[in-house]
Order: structure tokens, then C-alpha cells, then sequence
């Protein structure tokens, strides 16, 4: 029998442990920080996520895993892959960069935030941070328990950061509605995953597979029922219908800081995870989620631009709640690869147009909400029609939210945008979707219309201002400006040099 | 020339527009400021383009004319691989031409522009109409050039943002209306297109035009080539357009300002034919074959509709907007091109291909002219313009008078003038259509054609009645106008020097076309 301490490679595991790590530290160091110096804590968080960025390095070759099962009866023969918990492969690396890197931008952004409307500092940057710890376990997470364990890390916190702008009823209303949702969703996916386990006798994603292949036929229901409620879960994280609800309200209600992180790393989780479940552990049952995935990714993208489309731009934060249906939107055209990948042969190929099109979507989608805040600066109210004229004002700014904007839409000079979607519509069509690209294909001309026409907006004469009423323009803050130049940096190169992201669509990542 | 410099003029054809527009947004360098900001930046347009068409003339003057069939001045290189997409560039007789109608045309455009700015109920500086007059044209170019079915795609969405924010900031009465429509429509033919060019893409193993056009659709079922042609041909045929998927066309082309109108009819339609051509005819003969009558009939219900529509338009107190009417033209004159096209045999193809170009030439001068006469009389509206006995437009403007006269009559197809060999040749296609196609239908479709051209002369007969004929001192009310400017003359001269030119010696052109389209369909029969 070998020994029962387990050794554990802290390389592996070193992008959430830092994370954890500096969040902890962030908190004691709150305690100790006279007011004064609490901007201290901002600068820490956001060096520790470049230090946890910079820690995927040495992990480039893919090749590590940790909590590996040790001893007899447990696969470790010869030739045979280990069962681990934690494995940093390709597809690890690429869903932590984009986390981190996500993590980092809604950190910029809220450098400002945290500042102007007097959030408690400590407090927000523990929380952000721990979330992002949580959403960077989860893609490495090879057992239900890790996955479901990593999924609440990176949630719980996110219902705080939801409801932290104290004395404000919407957003207190806001995280009630996150936290209500999200905490029987997660529920049901632990029933789920309990059947799973009492199906199969395993926690393990390569070990579900194998069981559920060979399950014993009185257990049958039970797997299934096992297999669909688990799903639940992860789909209400990428807010696909019916569990988007929450969606606008609590973008709305959220600092606008952690909007954009929960419409990027939030979505990220929640893909992730679903990609996990299906196609690691449940491959067998391809013929049950891939067609529910396929209706699910239908109606999410509709449901999400159709409604997206019915914003009136004079109302209040109407510009928040268009990112916030838009990304619904988006969600679905996530789900169209996985959705294909219980079509194919070769699912690990068709899952990475989804990680492609994730990798684009975050960059322009922080992008815009870095405008977005610019914005909010000096018109608190958002609304779409704040924007008319933004060129006159801010040119770069405008001209930045436009390129951003077109990305989203996938349309030049948003070129990356427009090869990120014809990734997911090539893995659609590869795996005989017609009808989902055809669906997708109406969904994109919806998006259009609301995305051009904002735009527009931003092109259009400004209205005569009152007399003295922005006399000087305001300052910009440093890091508002740095988020907006990176995201902006980084989809014009990815415009430029679409294999930067694209590649992740045609090899196998898993 | 060598095939290095060739390579390199087609890639700067494509590229120097983009890096203009890009300059176009910044600063003027200091020399270069000019009067104003707006004058140096509408310079900075015609500079551009003009420094765009010299490349291209240079092209044609290094293009092999003996060996047109041959793909010239190709660059292949890698550029995601993970999709297999790869800049392939080149030019052969069927896209030269393209190539430099596109160029010839954006370039007076710029001219024009430049001597009369546009204008527009707040439209803002010169800039941004110059940046987005030389992504139009890189788009346009693009288009043509370009050899890899997703980059086509690129290329062919690249034109959308221009035109629209032409159309909408700088157009006339309804602009942002006729602007969401075009862009709403062609786009959602472009996507529908680009599920049909994956299609291809993923069944034939390769996105490479040239690669797909070898096999001749060996590689693809039967069944996966009319799915490709249906979702192709449906986003080609919107953007070209064919009836009944017109309707965005009239509209934006009335709302357009004069140069988004020259440049919407005289090259952006082409790029839909272009595309059958291109793309449908060789990687998916059978489905071509399939759909041909189809697309045939539609094309002659085009070109009796708008030519109806047109008749209906330049009736007295019909209140016809003669922007309008010669939008609804191109309809017709389309039609022929697509009735050439589905013939699938080399003749009517080649008329295809010249009808197309002579469509540009022709409508595009008569898109001018109405410009100009907009400006001179402050309305395009047919009645307003003629009153009741005409615009006598021959006593106050002789030379504009003239020009449009030549435009009309260059419309109608008479022998002598470009607008006739296209026309002629397609009807020659249609009256012996290629081998399987039902004869019987294809005469029918030739004779509704020619039935077309006879209501195209009647109505183009009667706006030069009502425009350029009339009594002159009914019009004392309209303030006495300057006849043709110089820089009119400049900008329009080369358009009737070309139409005469190509309808006196068309083998100019089809010399050109015709061993490419004669590869193109598999050795031609």
C-alpha cells in the first residue's frame, strides 16, 4: 500500500492559491491600515492577480495534475492515466488566464469605484479576490466535489460584492434575488451530483464517465435524473434560460465594476463547469445533453437579444441593462460549441471554439464596461442617450466603445469578433446544427441592430449643453484608462492576429 | 513585371486605403494643412484614391494579357491557421476589370467630394466621410481580390459600416430609416451566406477559391451543393439585388448622398455578382444547375418590374423621385446580369461579367448627373423638376442636358454604347442556355427580357422628354444655374469616354473575361 500523504505539487496549484492567498492578506492587512492608506489594499489586489497571472508561466506545457488517488485499485497501472482532482492541462491554463485576466480589468476598474462612492475597501478587495480564486480552481477541478466546492468559493463572495453598496435598496434587492436564485440552483446541483455518486460510486469526472457507461440498470433513472440536475446548475451560472432572470437586475444593482466581472467571470464559471460536467464526465449521455444544450443555447440567445432590443435608451442605467441582456445573448452563442460537442466525434475540438469565442467576449465586453464607467463619471444616470455625442468629448473613448461594440456584434473593423463567431457557427455546421446556425444567424442580425445603434449614438451631434454645465472635462483615473487602453490594445492585436485566440478552436484542449 | 512588384501593387491596392482612413483620422502633418482641416482631409481622399488607382492601372498594364485565365500577382500566405483561412490574393480577367471600375469610381467620388463637400443636417467634419470612403473602398477591393472564401466574407462585410454611416449621416430625407434597412437586409443575407461558405468550407476541405474551383465540386454531394448554393446564392443575391429581395436597394439609394449612390450602385451590387460568378458557378456547378431557372426567372421578373416600376415613376404627377427611378434601373439592369449568369454558358456569362461592368460605368455617371441636378434645382422629385411642360433643361444647362441625354441613352442599350453588349450577350446566353436546361423556359425568360428593354427605352425616353426638353420661360421662378463645372467635366468625363469605349470595342473586355469564365466552367461548352 503506498503512502496515504499525498504530495502536492504547489506549482500546479499556485494561480488560486496566490489568489487565496493575497485575499487573506488583504484582509488582516485591513485591520492594520490607518484610513489614510486604505488605496494600499486596491494596489495589493491587483499586484497579487498579476503575480497569480504570471504563475501560469511555468505551467505553459500543460502537462501537471495534483491530488492524484495513490494507492491499489486506483488506475495508477501502467499506462494508465491517473485519476487526479486537479489537473493543469491546456484547457486549465487558457480558462485561468481568462479568469485572472478578467479578475485584473473589473480590479482596475474598481480601483476608482472603491475610491468615489466609499465601498469598504478590505472588505470589497477579499471578496473580489476570493471569488476569483474560486473561478480559477474551478477549471481545474476533475471531481464533483472540487467543482461544486469551487463553483460556491466563487459565487458566495459575488452575492456579497452584489449587495455591498451599503443603504442602497436596489442593490441590496439585487444580491437578495442573486443569492436566492443562484443558492437553489446550486442545490439542485448537488442533489444532482449525489445521484451521480450513488449511481456510479465516484466523484471523479474520468470515473463518472466510465461508470455511467456501465451502469447497473436499476440504477438508470437515477443516473439520468443525476446527470440532468447537475447540468442545472451550471446553467443558471451562464444565466441561459430559463435562469437569466437575475441578469439585469443585478447588473444593475451591482457597482458597475462588478457587473463587468460577473458578465465575464461569472459567464466564464459557469461555461467552464458546464463544459466539465458534460463532456469530461457525462460523454455517455451525449444523445441527452447535447440536444437540451442545443434548445437551451436557442433560447438564451434569443431570449437575451430580444430582449436587449427592447431597451428603451432614455431610461435609467439602460446602458448597464443593454450589456446586461447582450450577455445573455452572448451566453447562448457560448453554449452553440458545447451544444455541438454532443454532436461530434471529437468534442474536446468543438469546445474550444467556445473557449475562443470567451476569450474575445471578455476582452471587448470589459472593454465596453470600462467605457461604461468612464461614462458614469460624469452622467450617474447611464442611460444610452448619455452617449450621444461621445466623440465630440472623447474621441479615443468613443472610438474605443465602438470598436468594442462591433466585436461584440462581429462585424469589421471588429475583425476578431467576427472570426470568434464564425468559429462557433464552423463548429455548429461541422456538427450538422443547421438549424441552431440558422437560429444563431437571426440572433446576430438582432444583436446588430442594438449594437449599431448605439454606435450611432456615439457618432451623433451632441445636444447643446446648458451654459458652464462641463466647463472642463473631468479627470480620467489612471487605471479607468489603463483597463480601457489593455482591452482596447488587446482586441485591436486580436483583430490584427485572430490565431492569438483561434487556435483554441481547433485543437483539443481537454 | 516581374511577379514580385505584381504582388506587391495588388497588395497595396488593398491595403493602402485602410492605412489611409487610419491617416485620415489623425492630424494633418504640418505642409500638408492646407485652407482648413476639411479641405486637407478631403485632398488627403482624392490623393489616396487617386494614388490607388495609378496602382491599379499599373496592375492592369503588368497583367499578362495573354494568359487572362491565369490566376496573376497571387500571394498565399497563412494567416490563421487554426481555421485554415490564408490571405490569398490574386487577379484574373473576371476580377481586373472589377478591380479597376472600383478603384475608377471611388476615385472620382474623392474628386467630387473634394469640390463639393458633403453635406448633411449635422453631419460632422470631412474626416470621418473621407475614413469611411477609403474603408468602403478597401472593402471593395478586397472583395474582388481576394481568393479565400472567408476572407471573401470579410471583405464583403466590410463594406456594411461605411455605407451605412454614408447613408445615414450625410444622406437626404429618410436617411436613417434607409440606412438601418440596408444594412439590416444585407446583412442578414451575409450571414446566411457565410453558414453556406462554412458549408463548403468544412465538406470540401478547404476555404481556398481557387482549390474549390479546380475540383468543380467534386468533393461536394449533390445534396450539400444546393444547400450552398440556396444559402450563398440567397446572401449574393441580396446584395445584387434580385427581385423580390430589392426592397432595401431604392430606398438607400434615394437617401444616399451622391458619391454613397455612385459607389452603392457601381460597386457594392457587383459584388454579388461578382460572388455567383466567383464562387457559386465553379465550386457548386450542380447546384448552380439546379437553381438556374429559378434565379433565370426571378431575374426576368426583375427586369420587367423595374422597368415597370420606373415607367410608373416618370408618369406626370406620379411624383417620382428620379433617384429613385434610376435606382429601381439597376434592378432591371441586374436582372440581365443575373439572367446571363444562370444561363451557365460562356456567352451569357461573359455578358454577365460585361454587363456589369457597363452598369457601373453608366449608372454610376447617371447617379452623378442627378446629383448635380439636385443640387442645381434643390429637389430630385420628377414633377417639381419638369412642371408642366419640362425642365428645359437642354435651354438652361446645354452641356448637363447632353450628358444626361448620353447617360439615358447609354442606359437603354443602344448598339454603340457600353449598356448594349452585356444586355445582348446575356439574351444570346438565354436563347441557348447550357446543356439539361430547359430551353423552352430560357427563351421565355429572353423574351421577357427583350420585352424589358423596350420599357426601359420608354421610360428612360421619357424622363429626357420631361428633364431635358420644355419651354424655358415657364422656369423663371428657378434662379438661373451654371452649366457643367470643370470639375464636373473631370469627374464625369472618364465615365463617357469609357462607355464609348467599351461599347465600341468590347472585345477589350471580353478578351479578358472570356478564357477565365470558360476555366471557370470547366472548359466551357
Amino acid at each position: 500500500m503506498g503512502s496515504l500523504a499525498q504530495s502536492v505539487d504547489w506549482l500546479a496549484i499556485a494561480p488560486p492559491t496566490v489568489t487565496a492567498v493575497v485575499a487573506l492578506a488583504v484582509l488582516v492587512a485591513d485591520l492594520f491600515l490607518p484610513e489614510a492608506r486604505k488605496p494600499l489594499l486596491g494596489a495589493m489586489a491587483v499586484g497579487g492577480l498579476v503575480l497569480a497571472g504570471l504563475s501560469l508561466l511555468p505551467l505553459h506545457d500543460g502537462d501537471r495534475s495534483t491530488f492524484c488517488l495513490t494507492g491499489p485499485g486506483t488506475g495508477m497501472g501502467a499506462g494508465a492515466h491517473a485519476t487526479c482532482s486537479y489537473a493543469a492541462d491546456h484547457f486549465t491554463l487558457v480558462i485561468q488566464l481568462l479568469v485572472l485576466g478578467g479578475a485584473l480589468l473589473a480590479a482596475l476598474l474598481s480601483l476608482s469605484t472603491v475610491a468615489d462612492t466609499a465601498l469598504p475597501a478590505g472588505e470589497f478587495w477579499f471578496l473580489l479576490l476570493s471569488s476569483a480564486a474560486g473561478a480559477a480552481l474551478l477549471p481545474a477541478s476533475r471531481d464533483l466535489a472540487t467543482l461544486v466546492v469551487a463553483l460556491e468559493v466563487a459565487s458566495l463572495p459575488a452575492f456579497a460584492l452584489v449587495g455591498l453598496r451599503r443603504g442602497d435598496r436596489r442593490s441590496s434587492e439585487a444580491a437578495l434575488k442573486f443569492f436566492l436564485s443562484s443558492v437553489t440552483a446550486t442545490a439542485v446541483t448537488l442533489l444532482g451530483a449525489s445521484f451521480v455518486y450513488a449511481a456510479t460510486g465516484t466523484l471523479h469526472l474520468t470515473r463518472i464517465a466510465d461508470g455511467l457507461a456501465h451502469t447497473d440498470p436499476r440504477l438508470t433513472v437515477l443516473a439520468e435524473a443525476g446527470v440532468a440536475l447537475t447540468l442545472v446548475g451550471f446553467a443558471f451560472k451562464t444565466a441561459a434560460v430559463p435562469f437569466h432572470f437575475w441578469v439585469p437586475d443585478t447588473y444593475v444593482g451591482a457597482p458597475l465594476p462588478v457587473a463587468a466581472y460577473l458578465s465575464v467571470v461569472g459567464k466564464a464559471v459557469g461555461f467552464t463547469g458546464l463544459i466539465l460536467v458534460t463532456v469530461v464526465a457525462f460523454p455517455s449521455y451525449a444523445d441527452v445533453w447535447g440536444p437540451a444544450l442545443a434548445v437551451l443555447a436557442a433560447l438564451t440567445m434569443t431570449a437575451g437579444n430580444v430582449a436587449a432590443l427592447r431597451q428603451r435608451p432614455d431610461r435609467r442605467s439602460s446602458a448597464v441593462r443593454l450589456l446586461a441582456w447582450s450577455s445573455v445573448g452572448q451566453a447562448g452563442y457560448l453554449l452553440v460549441p458545447i451544444a455541438a460537442a454532443g454532436y461530434t466525434d471529437d468534442p474536446a475540438r468543438a469546445i474550444g471554439s467556445t473557449v475562443a469565442y470567451a476569450l474575445m467576449y471578455a476582452a471587448v465586453n470589459l472593454g465596453a464596461f470600462a467605457v461604461a464607467a468612464l461614462v458614469a463619471r460624469t452622467k450617474p444616470h447611464n442611460r444610452i442617450t448619455d452617449y450621444r455625442g461621445l466623440y465630440a468629448r472623447r474621441p479615443l473613448a468613443a472610438l474605443a466603445l465602438g470598436f468594442f461594440l462591433l466585436c461584440l456584434a462581429g462585424l469589421p473593423p471588429g475583425v476578431i469578433g467576427l472570426f470568434a463567431k464564425v468559429t462557433v457557427f464552423s463548429a455548429a455546421v461541422d456538427a450538422g446544427l443547421g438549424w441552431l446556425a440558422v437560429v444563431m444567424a437571426v440572433n446576430v442580425v438582432i444583436a446588430l441592430y442594438y449594437y449599431l445603434h448605439w454606435t450611432a449614438i456615439l457618432f451623433r451631434v451632441p445636444e447643446a449643453e446648458p451654459a458652464g454645465a462641463e466647463a472642463e472635462p473631468v479627470r480620467v483615473p489612471a487605471p479607468l484608462t489603463a483597463a480601457i487602453a489593455v482591452t482596447a490594445v488587446a482586441g485591436v492585436a486580436l483583430s490584427g492576429a485572430p490565431e492569438l485566440v483561434l487556435r483554441f478552436a481547433s485543437k483539443a484542449l481537454l | 513585371m516581374s511577379h514580385t512588384v505584381m504582388q506587391s501593387l495588388l497588395a497595396a491596392i488593398v491595403v493602402l486605403p485602410l492605412v489611409g482612413a487610419v491617416a485620415a483620422l489623425l492630424p494633418a502633418p504640418p505642409g500638408l494643412k492646407g485652407r482648413d482641416p476639411g479641405q486637407a482631409v478631403l485632398r488627403h481622399g482624392v490623393t489616396v484614391t487617386g494614388a490607388v488607382l495609378a496602382l491599379t492601372v499599373a496592375l492592369a498594364a503588368g497583367f499578362d494579357h495573354d494568359h487572362p485565365a491565369r490566376m496573376q500577382a497571387t500571394t498565399d500566405l497563412s494567416w490563421i491557421p487554426a481555421l485554415h483561412i490564408r490571405i490569398h490574393l490574386g487577379v484574373d480577367g473576371i476580377s481586373l476589370p472589377l478591380l479597376l471600375l472600383t478603384a475608377l469610381l471611388t476615385f472620382l467620388g474623392a474628386l467630387y467630394s473634394y469640390f463639393r463637400p458633403p453635406t448633411g443636417p449635422g453631419a460632422p467634419s470631412p474626416k470621418a466621410y473621407v475614413a469611411l470612403l477609403l474603408v468602403l473602398e478597401a472593402g471593395s477591393l478586397a472583395s474582388f481580390a481576394v481568393l479565400d472564401l472567408v476572407l471573401f466574407f470579410l471583405a464583403f462585410e466590410t463594406v456594411l459600416i461605411p455605407m451605412y454611416f454614408l447613408i445615414a449621416r450625410w444622406g437626404g430625407e429618410d436617411r436613417e430609416r434607409s440606412a438601418w434597412r440596408f444594412v439590416l437586409y444585407t446583412l442578414l443575407g451575409s450571414v446566411v451566406m457565410l453558414l453556406g461558405l462554412l458549408l463548403v468550407g468544412i465538406k470540401g476541405g478547404t476555404f481556398d477559391m481557387v482549390a474549390l474551383a479546380t475540383d468543380n465540386g467534386a468533393g461536394l454531394s449533390h445534396s450539400t451543393q444546393l444547400l450552398a448554393v440556396l444559402a450563398i446564392g440567397t446572401g449574393l443575391a441580396v446584395k445584387a439585388p434580385m427581385w423580390p429581395l430589392h426592397t432595401w436597394l431604392p430606398d438607400a439609394h434615394t437617401a444616399a448622398p451622391t458619391v454613397g449612390s455612385v459607389l452603392l450602385a457601381g460597386v457594392l451590387l457587383k459584388m454579388g455578382t461578382y460572388g455567383f460568378v466567383r464562387i457559386l458557378l465553379p465550386v457548386a456547378p450542380d447546384g448552380m444547375h439546379a437553381f438556374a431557372p429559378y434565379l433565370a426567372a426571378f431575374a426576368a421578373v426583375g427586369i420587367i418590374y423595374g422597368s415597370l416600376v420606373c415607367l410608373a415613376l416618370a408618369r406626370k404627377g406620379a411624383r417620382g423621385d428620379l433617384k429613385r427611378l434610376i435606382a429601381y434601373s439597376s434592378v432591371g439592369h441586374m436582372g440581365f446580369v443575373l439572367l446571363g449568369i444562370a444561363t451557365l454558358t460562356p456567352t451569357g456569362v461573359n455578358g454577365a461579367l460585361f454587363a456589369n461592368v457597363a452598369h457601373g460605368l453608366i449608372t454610376g455617371l447617371l447617379f452623378f448627373l442627378v446629383g448635380a441636378l439636385k443640387d442645381r434645382y434643390g429637389t430630385s422629385d420628377l414633377d417639381s423638376l419638369s412642371g408642366t411642360t419640362g425642365a428645359a433643361l437642354y435651354g438652361r444647362a446645354p452641356r448637363l442636358g447632353g450628358l444626361l441625354a448620353f447617360g439615358a441613352v447609354a442606359s437603354l442599350g443602344l448598339p454603340g454604347l457600353a449598356g448594349f453588349w452585356g444586355e445582348m450577350l446575356a439574351m444570346f446566353g438565354a436563347f441557348r442556355p447550357a446543356d439539361g436546361l430547359s430551353r423552352p423556359a430560357f427563351v421565355t425568360f429572353m423574351a421577357l427580357a427583350g420585352l424589358g428593354t423596350l420599357l426601359t427605352a420608354a421610360y428612360l425616353l421619357v424622363v429626357v422628354r420631361r428633364v431635358c426638353m420644355g419651354e424655358q420661360k415657364e422656369h423663371n421662378a428657378v434662379p438661373a444655374f451654371a452649366d457643367v463645372q470643370a470639375y464636373e467635366f473631370a469627374a464625369w468625363s472618364p465615365l463617357v469616354a469609357l462607355t464609348v469605349v467599351a461599347g465600341l470595342w468590347p472585345a477589350v473586355l471580353l478578351g479578358l473575361t472570356d478564357p477565365a469564365v470558360q476555366q471557370l466552367l470547366g472548359g466551357g461548352n
